[in-house]
């Protein structure tokens, strides 16, 4: 069986002007399923870019990403729509829920676009909301929630449609220790109980202590990639 | 595996469509509710325009069939012979002041002129009536019975003058129904004798309501009597068979310039005017008078529908100028959409939806506003405005078009953002 994502020499070049900014550099990795994997790195290594084509938000400038062995390369937008809606769960550090939404309709959004019908839904995302701890704050807006809150209502969005994959970029870095604390043992949670494979970047290095690997990412290249013997529980 | 083959997707494509369609729907009025106020200032284009398309389609016709009835109520291929000239301008005597035409021209008239088919003199005045003790003041008209041929005017009851009336001058009149309403109330009339000038008069017949004149006269507050009665137990003439105006109905509409020359020619033979000389009598085409009348106000409808479709562009250029404002405010939402698989279509469907909703809910206003204006024009001006549905659909069915035209711009450019530039917009 094929690695679950593996990239070959993914390069990502931005022309900002006369400027020419290499964002990733011939990145080539494989990541199995069900992994818990923490992208690190200083700010402008290239995280966000990476975890933006493995999300199918964006496309490198050269070099192959495959998914369940399946070239992203060759899918067209509706195609990769279709992926991100089914396979893949994106987690932002600005949480990027819908403005005077509720909970639950922001849930709902990816199964509206996978054509679940109104009763079915409802209860999915009820079920999602429940999982991250949000039962009864269904009928909030996200002015009404948190930081912490908004940012589980936004996990709750990425696992609503099953998704085999979450991809979380700086989950963390708007909240405060606690609420921090709360999103990374969530995440490690979905990974142990559901089998999803979660791939999170952050700076801090007691969120990475929890994951059982490493990518260190240095000027657009992979700098280190350590695999922990240990998995230290949250 | 991944089941991104062609036909799944568009499998997924049709079984989300009606849950698509609600949600947009949803979000539409969501999005139009927030901003309430951008809304109706985006609609108000869209409401004046439709307003002024129902409000002009139904006043039209109403206007139309109304000089319609008028055309049909003064009589078809009607010629309307006045003594007097009108023919020079400057300060002159108007037509009617000169006392040249007499019964003899109408006679002539009938005989000598082929496109012609009936003739009818008129003579009469003011004149004031008593029957019991109601009392009322009329127009009283000397006429033949042919008038009422020429006019399109059938009785409602009784009989008309006979050859003997007119040769006897008898003192026998045919009421119009104002008069009547006002003299007898819930008497029959037919038989009764009423004082026309303290003459009495025996009442033979009573004409069918006509309605008002296009001067807003009331055609139906009049009395006729025999031709010569009017001019021997009336109103005396110092000059014989002196007549106030002959009503002429050509045979055809066709022949309607053709009678009018061959009157012309006749009157001038026989008033000796020479080619160039000024006429003392004046022949007025009244057909081809309405019929001007209602070429204007088709002009005047084509005119105003112009400005209204006009008005209906602006307010579609108005939907596309708020919605490409929304697209730009709502990029990020747009990203967020698209991050959680919101296809190119889903997005463009729930941008035109919202055009089409905005369009579609000034053209409902606007159907509310024209209706309401045409019930009040139609209250103020006394004519029957009757609402066409068919007008209402098609402004219905253009509103739409108008949303789907305008919204598909903004709602494309929408749809081709690139999902994490969209995220990215600051
Ligand atoms: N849209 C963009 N246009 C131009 N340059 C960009 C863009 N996005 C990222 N970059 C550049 O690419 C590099 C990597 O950025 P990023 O992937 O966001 O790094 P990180 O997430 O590790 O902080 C940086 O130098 C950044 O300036
Ligand atoms: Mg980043």
């Amino acid at each position: 069986m094929a690695d679950l994502i593996e990239t070959r020499n993914l390069v990502k070049v931005y022309n900002s002007g006369d400027v020419k900014v290499v964002a990733l550099d011939e990145i080539s990795l494989t990541i199995d399923a069900g992994g818990l994997v923490a992208v690190m790195g200083p700010s402008g290594s290239g995280k966000s870019t990476f975890m933006n084509i493995l999300g199918c938000l964006d496309k490198p400038t050269t070099g192959k990403y495959f998914l369940e062995g399946i070239d992203m390369g060759n899918l067209d937008r509706d195609q990769l729509a279709h992926i991100r809606n089914r396979k893949i769960g994106f987690v932002f550090q600005t949480f990027n829920l819908l403005a005077r939404t509720s909970a639950l309709e922001n849930v709902e959004l990816p199964l509206i676009y996978s054509g679940v019908p109104a009763g079915k839904r409802r209860e999915m995302a009820m079920d999602a909301l429940h999982s991250v701890g949000l039962s009864g704050r269904e009928d909030h807006y996200p002015n009404q929630l948190s930081g912490g809150e908004q940012q589980r209502v936004a996990i709750a969005r990425a696992l609503v449609n099953s998704s085999a994959i979450i991809l979380a970029d700086e989950p963390t870095g708007n909240l405060d220790s606690k609420s921090s604390h709360e999103i990374i043992s969530i995440f490690q949670r979905l990974n142990i109980e559901k089998g999803i494979t979660v791939i999170i970047v952050t700076h801090e290095p007691d969120v990475a202590a929890f994951t059982r690997r490493n990518i260190i990412f240095r000027d657009g290249k992979v700098a280190e990639d350590k695999i922990a013997q240990k998995n230290t529980s949250a | 595996m991944l089941d991104v083959s062609a036909r799944a997707l568009w499998r997924i494509g049709c079984s989300s469509f009606n849950m698509f369609f609600l949600s947009s729907l949803k979000i539409a009025f969501r999005a139009i509710r927030v901003h309430r106020m951008r809304s109706a200032l985006t609609m108000l284009g869209i409401i004046i325009g439709v307003g002024t398309v129902i409000i002009i389609i139904n006043a039209g016709s109403g206007a139309k069939s109304q000089i319609a009835k008028q055309i049909a109520g003064i009589g078809s291929n009607l010629l309307m012979v006045f003594p007097g000239s009108t023919s020079s301008g400057g300060v002159r005597m108007g037509a009617g002041t000169k006392p040249t035409l007499t019964i003899s021209d109408a006679e002539a008239m009938k005989e000598a002129c082929p496109s012609v088919k009936f003739v009818a003199p008129t003579w009469g005045g003011n004149a004031h009536l008593v029957f019991g003790n109601e009392n009322w003041s009329t127009v009283v008209t000397g006429t033949i019975p042919d008038m009422f041929q020429i006019r399109n005017w059938p009785l409602a009851f009784g009989s008309l003058f006979n050859q003997r009336d007119i040769n006897t001058a008898a003192k026998v009149c045919i009421l119009g129904q104002t008069v009547v309403e006002n003299l007898f109330g819930d008497i029959d009339p037919i038989g009764q004798v009423i004082r026309i000038n303290k003459i009495p008069f025996t009442i033979i017949g009573v004409l069918d309501k006509k309605g008002s004149s296009p001067r807003g006269r009331d055609q139906d507050d009049r009395i006729y009597v025999p031709f010569s009665t009017a001019q021997k137990r009336l109103f005396s003439t110092h000059i014989p068979g002196l007549v106030r105006t002959i009503m002429v109905q050509a045979k055809s509409l066709e022949l309607m310039f053709e009678a009018e020359k061959e009157i012309n020619a006749l009157l001038m033979q026989r008033h000796h005017i020479q080619s160039g000389q000024e006429k003392d009598f004046t022949v007025r085409n009244l057909t081809e008078i309405m019929n001007i009348a209602q070429k204007t106000a088709n002009i005047m409808s084509v005119l105003l529908l112009t400005i209204a479709m006009i008005s209906l562009v602006v307010g579609g250029i108005g939907i596309m100028n708020i919605m490409l404002v929304s697209v730009t405010e709502r990029t990020r939402e747009i990203g967020i959409r698209m991050a959680v698989g919101g296809r190119s279509k889903d997005i463009l469907m729930q941008f035109l939806i919202e055009a089409i909703i905005l369009s579609l809910f000034g053209g409902l206003l606007g159907m509310v506003l024209g209706i309401t204006a045409c019930k009040v024009i139609a209250a103020v001006i006394k004519w029957p405005i009757p609402i066409s549905w068919e007008a209402l659909l098609l402004a219905f069915v253009f509103t739409g078009a108008i949303g789907v035209f305008f919204g598909f711009y903004p709602a494309n450019k929408a749809s081709k953002l690139n999902p994490i530039d969209a995220l990215r917009y600051e």
